[in-house]
């Protein structure tokens, strides 16, 4: 009997549309603390697929029959090990998740923001297993990508399916949570990679630097995207405004968090000037602005459309991070109580800035886990 | 560096959940206390195999990559480590500590060489207890003999050996290792 699969795809709307699933996580006790499937609505049990080689009957009756149970391991071996046990012992309801969190980490959901003025498009792009967003601006044939991840097929597929071609590629930062696919699909295409020459005095490579004010124009429409110098997640980093509506903030704000500033070892000299361009930059300008991060770290931050995204405004009302009037308060919460810093974030640093180029494999072991480049 | 074995398990290639299927079948026709190797090329087998080991009772004892190779050692269970002690005279670790600074002080580790690499105390000597017999003639029998195992109980068995050859000062340390808060060295 083969057991069935659930893929990635099909996991990631049953997040999206709340369905109320049960998860078996047979991965070990740390991995499952760490990092696993988030919904409100999921129930969870883990055990460690290993305490299950001698026989699954004693979990048997803690399983629900009358609800969708998934097993999940790391990579879907493991799991598909455990489902198939579990339907010798009679149940019906027991699906393997394919891929298992390797695949869930990689998984990607186009979910459209809005159109633009001009007849263009803007996408979001929600890595929902590792909570990283990235963006595609699409106008007249031209498109534009923005924090993409190292995932290059599925923005340049999705690109070619909109007979787009891909002309400028940006990274509003050197990101330490996640390897860029920015360089890559760059390559490929053809496109102008653009960094912010700040956080780019290391790289190996040759790029476009992002300097304040530059403005890009995607397509022969007015999409103008206009760089925003914001340091303090990274001394370098930059936000851009899209077709004056949008503000893509990168990980310098989001949506119920603020950015971290120490993941390149420097809290104590950026923690002014995150709270520069958060208290003073960002309140210049307009409250309508709409804010696209670059990383989401609760469900909770998804809308009902799926999109990550909120008023600059409502922000500036309801971020615990942009009302801390006090500036010693602030520097406190951006420097103390800091979460545990992401999985490798140092090969992942030297990776993005081309020092180091490791086999695919090791790529995906090095992004394991949340992305944590937050503060709340 | 190279790490004695009792038994060697290729696992290379194999993905989850195999390498630790294996190994828990191969550790069935283990003798307690003996060491399995298990050679696997899946990145994750590292913190699954030592997760398996804690949850079996059995030692991990640690990891080696060698081109592109990981090289896991673990310790099969040995149920009868909680025997009663009979060798007289017994130091606690921290009695060891202070002794490491006088001059005639020997500590002989007689772990099995595979737990010895991993991690011992800086210029420990090595021999596995089940080869003491023949090597007891390395250990300069005027010094000051610190015996250490991972318990205290290997160790009891040797210092009892050590003294039937006329070894005159020999310490059991207890509980050994398994407690150890001073330095430790590995081979690697």
């Amino acid at each position: 009997m083969t057991v069935k699969e659930m893929t990635t795809k099909q996991m990631a709307e049953k997040v999206l549309d709340k369905e109320n699933v049960f998860i078996l996580d047979v991965r070990t006790e740390d991995a499952f603390e760490d990092w696993k499937i988030e919904s409100e609505h999921f129930d969870y049990m883990n055990i460690p697929y290993f305490d299950l080689l001698d026989g699954v009957e004693d979990i048997l009756d803690q399983l629900p029959k009358d609800r969708e149970v998934v097993v999940v391991c790391a990579k879907g071996g493991s799991s598909q090990m455990v489902a198939e046990m579990l339907e010798e012992e009679g149940m019906t309801n027991v699906y393997s998740l394919e891929g298992g969190m390797k695949a869930w980490s990689e998984h990607l959901v186009p979910v459209k923001v809005n159109d633009l003025k001009d007849g263009g498009e803007l996408y979001q792009f929600v890595r929902i297993g590792k909570g990283c967003l990235s963006y595609m601006v699409l106008s007249n044939g031209e498109a534009a990508l923005i924090d993409a991840t190292r995932m290059t097929d599925v923005y340049i597929d999705f690109a070619n399916e909109k007979n787009a071609q891909i002309t400028h590629v940006f990274d509003t930062h050197l990101h330490a949570d996640h390897i860029s696919g920015g360089r890559q699909i760059a390559e490929q295409t053809k496109a102008t990679y653009w960094l912010p020459p700040k956080d780019a005095t290391e790289v190996v490579f040759n790029y476009q630097p992002l300097e304040d004010g530059e403005n890009v124009k995607i397509g022969n429409t007015t999409i103008d995207i206009h760089a925003l110098y914001s340091p303090g997640h990274t001394i370098g980093s930059t936000s851009f405004v899209v077709d004056d509506q949008y503000l893509m903030s990168g990980d310098i704000l989001f949506i119920d968090s603020i950015g971290r500033p120490d993941l390149a070892g420097k809290a104590e000299d950026w923690v002014g000037d995150l709270r520069e361009t958060l208290y003073e930059r960002y309140k210049e300008l307009s409250d309508e602005l709409v804010v696209l991060p670059a990383h989401f770290m609760i469900m909770d931050e998804l809308n009902e459309d799926g999109t990550v995204a909120e008023k600059l405004g409502t922000l500036f009302e309801k971020n615990h991070g942009l009302n801390i009037e006090d500036e010693n308060e602030f520097r406190k919460m951006v420097t103390e109580n800091l979460p545990p810093q992401p999985n490798a974030y140092q090969e992942i640093r030297e990776t993005n800035m081309g020092k180091i180029t490791p086999e695919e494999e090791d790529q995906r072991e090095m992004e394991i886990g949340p992305n944590r480049c937050a503060v709340r | 560096m190279t790490i004695k074995s009792d038994v060697l398990l290729d696992a290379k290639g194999l993905a989850c959940p195999m390498p630790i299927v294996k190994t828990k079948k191969s550790m069935k026709d283990l003798e307690p206390g003996q060491v399995i190797e298990v050679q696997a090329t899946d990145k994750g087998s590292k913190a699954d195999l030592a997760a398996w080991a804690k949850s079996a009772g059995h030692q991990y004892l640690g990891t080696i990559e060698e081109n592109d190779v990981l090289k896991h050692y673990v310790r099969k269970a040995n149920e009868d480590e909680e025997q009663e002690k009979k060798h007289p005279h017994v130091v606690s670790n921290d009695e060891l500590t202070q002794a490491l600074n006088e001059e005639d002080t020997v500590v002989l580790d007689v772990r099995e060489s595979a737990e010895y690499a991993f991690n011992h105390i800086p210029g420990a000597a090595s021999i596995p207890l089940g080869e003491l017999d023949e090597r007891a003639d390395e250990i300069d029998q005027s010094k000051t003999v610190y015996v250490v195992c991972r318990t205290g109980s290997r160790s009891d068995l040797a210092a009892q050996k050590l003294s039937e050859k006329g070894f005159a000062q020999v310490y059991n340390v207890v509980p050994g290792m398994s407690e150890w808060s001073g330095d430790t060295t590995s081979n690697q």
